[in-house]
């Protein structure tokens, strides 16, 4: 078994209206940030994960994002594992 | 008198408000806490209104891990009544007893406040005593209200008539099609967000959240107790 690192993003699915993402849009264009064309927010979690291959523990945080850190209906999630 | 179990996470907080809204309809209603798994034969289910586990994550995303979802799963399975209000209607969405989920509102704001409510489904354990197409004013407490359904699961809600509470006049949180409260394919598992307990008595603003919980009394009775619902036709009027 080895430790590894998951770095998980969730984000509100494309399709759906991110009110908090566009809120932030509006701050940013009001601070002068014209170029601004779009933000979206979404959650970042780093999940520290004993597997015995790198394999195995992406495998175990899809797991973890379909059974809790995701809702299928609304989020759409990426796992990133390191080493 | 119908035995209603009223489960208490941490973090719930219209518990005490829905207890008494139960027990003012004639129900012999009690706390169940939410790492219970005995319901104590419970007729019906109620998921009240607060913060679980302070919606961290999603709002009900964790509470619907707690170990009584897995007896009021298995009581909505053999036909049970339940009824989710509010943090309620978030859990059992989690939790897949009801299609859909509740984001963010709209416009990011928590509201608190009345909002204007049509009864579109009278043919759930809840909503038996309403007429349909009738207007209510019932209050409103979230910052994540908004239904949201794909076009497809919208589209059975509606052919099927499971969308029970529609907002009506103004949408306050962006929700689908207006939703403000559905029920399952079976009808016996419901989800609003508006709060019938905070409207059941002329001191509380209004009575238009009464008949939520009288609608489970008045089931197969003929006249209701506190002698304001009477049985016609097998149809629940006020009279």
């Amino acid at each position: 078994m080895s430790a590894y690192t998951v770095e998980i993003r969730v984000m509100p699915r494309a399709s759906l209206l991110d009110p908090q993402g566009q809120a932030v849009q509006h701050a940013l264009q009001a601070l002068g940030f014209r170029d601004v064309a779009s933000v979206r927010a979404g959650k970042h979690l780093v999940v520290e994960v004993d597997a015995p291959t790198r394999d195995e523990a992406a495998a175990r945080a899809r797991t973890m994002c379909d059974r809790l850190l995701a809702n299928p209906v609304t989020e759409d999630y990426e796992c990133i594992v390191s080493p | 008198m119908h035995r209603v179990a009223v489960v208490v996470f941490p973090g719930s907080n219209c518990d005490a408000d829905t207890l008494d809204a139960a027990r003012a309809a004639g129900s012999d209603a009690y706390y169940v806490w939410h790492r219970d798994t005995d319901l104590q034969r419970a007729d019906a289910v109620i998921l009240p209104g607060g913060f679980s586990y302070g919606d961290y994550l999603r709002s009900g995303a964790i509470a619907r891990f707690s170990p009584v979802l897995g007896a009021v799963a298995e009581h909505a399975r053999a036909g049970g009544a339940v009824l989710g209000i509010c943090n309620g209607f978030q859990i059992l969405c989690e939790a897949g007893l009801l299609p859909g989920a509740l984001m963010r509102n709209a416009r990011l704001k928590f509201l608190s406040r009345p909002v204007r409510v049509r009864v579109e489904a009278t043919d759930t354990p809840f909503t038996g005593s309403y007429a349909r197409g009738e207007g209510l004013t019932l209050p409103i407490a979230h910052g994540d209200g908004r239904y949201v359904a794909d076009a497809e699961t919208a589209a059975v809600l509606e052919a099927n008539g499971q969308v029970v509470l529609r907002y009506v006049g103004e949408n306050p949180n962006g929700s689908t099609h207006d939703i403000a409260g559905v029920c399952s394919a079976g009808r016996n598992v419901v989800g609003i967000m508006p709060h019938p307990e905070r409207r059941i008595a002329p001191a509380l603003g209004g009575q238009d959240g009464a008949r939520i919980f009288l609608s489970l009394e008045a089931r197969n009775a003929t006249q209701h107790a506190g002698g304001d619902m009477r049985a016609v036709d097998g149809r629940h009027l006020r009279v």
